[in-house]
């Protein structure tokens, strides 16, 4: 046995009760003196029901796009040697580097109406992304990127060439290989790495707010409704707003543990 | 090897290949390096007296000393934390394990908003311990102690989140062997400990600074904005940026930049030369 358990112990629950359940249970404490009808009002107040459909909306649609892509990324950094590759996999944590502000105004530049993508974007094809939900999209993308390939890779890298080779000898074609023997071993990374991207799109701020342009009702991210709310020094709103959006992130965590859990089960370590 | 596994059925074709790879270069374009490239094409698209004039401003110049300041106490803080929780958690086996795990990976499911606005209501005028605050003359929020606060929430986990995987491969028997020894526990833990775990250490620092110093959302809700005094470097772009000085405000975000280059530089060479110091399974970052 060795030293240093009760220390180590008290020190870690002391400062996380310092910093995370004090700090919390004001939340909790805040929330629960809304009262139960003023809560409803609310979380049902038609802006708040916006913001927040536009958040988890947006937020699911680009968890989507960054899993297909994130695996395709994955894939070709694991699979293939090209020149490069070592920059481009240092790239793809860019995201987790590049503070969220910066991001926002680079995003933004692009793609504003007058920016280089922008103006290609609404000038050929006629699509406006700067201040509509698709500039939001597109921002949540950059930031949830990183979550997928870095959570698919290491199963990737783990995986046995050998039943590949096993199911291509019995004369399955390629893509047969790979939906139906390498997919659902990557399943669990996929979906947890899906799970994380979702998660972090829902609660991201920075990056978001510059190209969305937070038009109330179209393009306003519940994140920027509750620093709306407390400018406003409506703490009730912020609170409400707040709650709302901490017990779907409490699920979604919630749901990422058992997804994990299970994978480790049946896949081994992720 | 290679010559042989060309005649093998397994992997694609060089056509597939080739749209696969043009996918991912083209989406990896767009979306990570186009804003990379931009902020520091932009920071000298007026010039570089424009940028230099930016980063020589008075405000630049406190909001840099800010956040130097803040990440300089939040990321040792967290630091010794992060230790303490590993140890804790990688060496021994007890009850609430998992939710004390879960707990440190709260800030990793929390927006940074929320964060925030969880001190505005710890502190504000309207809480419990408020009004005792402002009796006594204490500020902490719209202040540095309420910035150094909400950093130190968002920023925890990363270094305890880096060393638990790692203490856990490494198991405790080295620690036993040099206990069984006699050296006492301090000197068996940095003598033994860490060393072992000194380069996921220094990975673990970097990603806890890179953060703290770019925080945005959480410090942006605590700081109240106020100019030359609370504003962060992240703060003083957004500033800079809605006053139509895009310009200046790339010219601070190209420091910010330059700053995550050299952070994911630095992780590049750690990953390559002590990949087996490191811990193998990494989920957040």
């Amino acid at each position: 046995m060795l030293p240093g358990f009760g220390l180590g112990l008290g020190y870690t629950v002391a400062y996380l009760s310092l910093v995370v359940l004090i700090p919390l249970a004001g939340l909790a404490f805040k929330s629960a003196t809304l009262g139960w009808s003023e809560f409803y009002a609310i979380a049902t107040n038609a802006r708040v029901v916006k913001a927040l459909q536009l958040s988890f909306g947006t937020a699911l649609v680009a968890a989507v796009v960054n899993t297909i892509f994130g695996v395709l990324v994955a894939w070709c950094l694991v699979r293939y040697k090209f020149p490069g590759r070592r920059w481009l996999d240092a790239a793809v944590d860019l995201p987790f580097a590049l503070p969220t502000a910066v991001a926002g105004i680079a995003l933004a530049t692009l793609y504003a109406p007058e920016g280089p993508f922008g103006a290609i974007l609404e000038g050929i094809f006629g699509i406006k992304v700067g201040f509509t939900p698709l500039g939001v999209t597109i921002a949540l993308i950059f930031v949830g990127l990183p979550f997928v390939v870095r959570t698919v890779q290491p199963v990737l890298e783990e995986i046995d060439r050998e039943t590949e080779e096993v199911a291509a000898t019995l004369g399955a074609g390629r893509l047969r290989t790979v939906v139906r023997v390498i997919l659902p071993g990557l399943l669990p990374a996929i979906l947890t790495g899906f799970a994380l991207s979702f998660a972090r799109g829902v609660g991201e701020y920075g990056s978001v707010i510059f190209i969305a342009g937070n038009l109330p009702y179209i393009s306003e991210i519940a994140p920027l409704l509750i620093v709306i709310r407390l400018e406003e020094n409506n703490y009730a709103g912020a609170t409400a707003i707040a709650a709302i959006m901490l017990m779907i992130s409490f699920a979604s965590l919630f749901v990422i543990n058992l997804l994990q859990s299970w994978s480790r089960k049946w896949f081994g370590n992720v | 090897m290679t010559k042989h596994r060309r005649h093998t059925p397994v992997g694609e074709g060089p056509v597939t290949r080739f749209i696969l790879l043009t996918l991912m270069v083209l989406f990896l374009g767009f979306i990570l390096i186009a804003p990379l490239l931009v902020v520091f094409v932009e920071a000298v698209s007026k010039g570089l007296g424009v940028f230099v004039t930016a980063l020589a401003m008075p405000d630049t110049i406190a909001a840099l000393q800010l956040t130097l300041l803040v990440a300089a106490i939040a990321v040792p803080a967290n630091l010794v934390f992060g230790v303490a929780a590993a140890w804790t958690v990688a060496k021994f086996d007890f009850k609430g394990k998992a939710f004390l795990l879960t707990l440190i990976d709260l800030p990793f499911a929390v927006s940074p908003v929320v964060s925030g606005l969880v001190f505005v209501l710890l502190f504000g005028a309207n809480s419990l311990i408020g009004p005792w605050l402002t009796d006594n003359g204490i500020r902490i929020l719209f202040a540095v102690p309420g910035i150094v606060i909400a950093t130190i929430f968002i920023t925890f986990p990363f270094i305890a989140r880096e060393l638990i995987p790692l203490m856990q491969q490494q198991g405790n028997s080295e620690e036993e062997a040099a206990l069984s020894l006699g050296a006492s526990g301090w000197r068996t833990f940095f003598l033994v400990t860490l060393p072992n775990v000194k380069w996921g250490l220094l990975y673990g620092v970097l990603l806890c600074n890179a953060r703290a110093m770019g925080e945005f959302g959480a410090v942006s809700v605590v700081s109240g904005h106020i100019r030359g005094l609370t504003n962060t470097l992240p703060l003083h772009i957004e500033i800079l940026y809605n006053d139509n000085k895009a310009a200046a405000a790339f010219a601070v975000a190209s420091l910010l930049a330059a700053l995550a280059l050299v952070t994911l530089g630095l992780k590049t060479l750690l990953e390559v030369r002590y990949s087996g110091e490191l811990a193998a399974s990494r989920r957040n970052h």
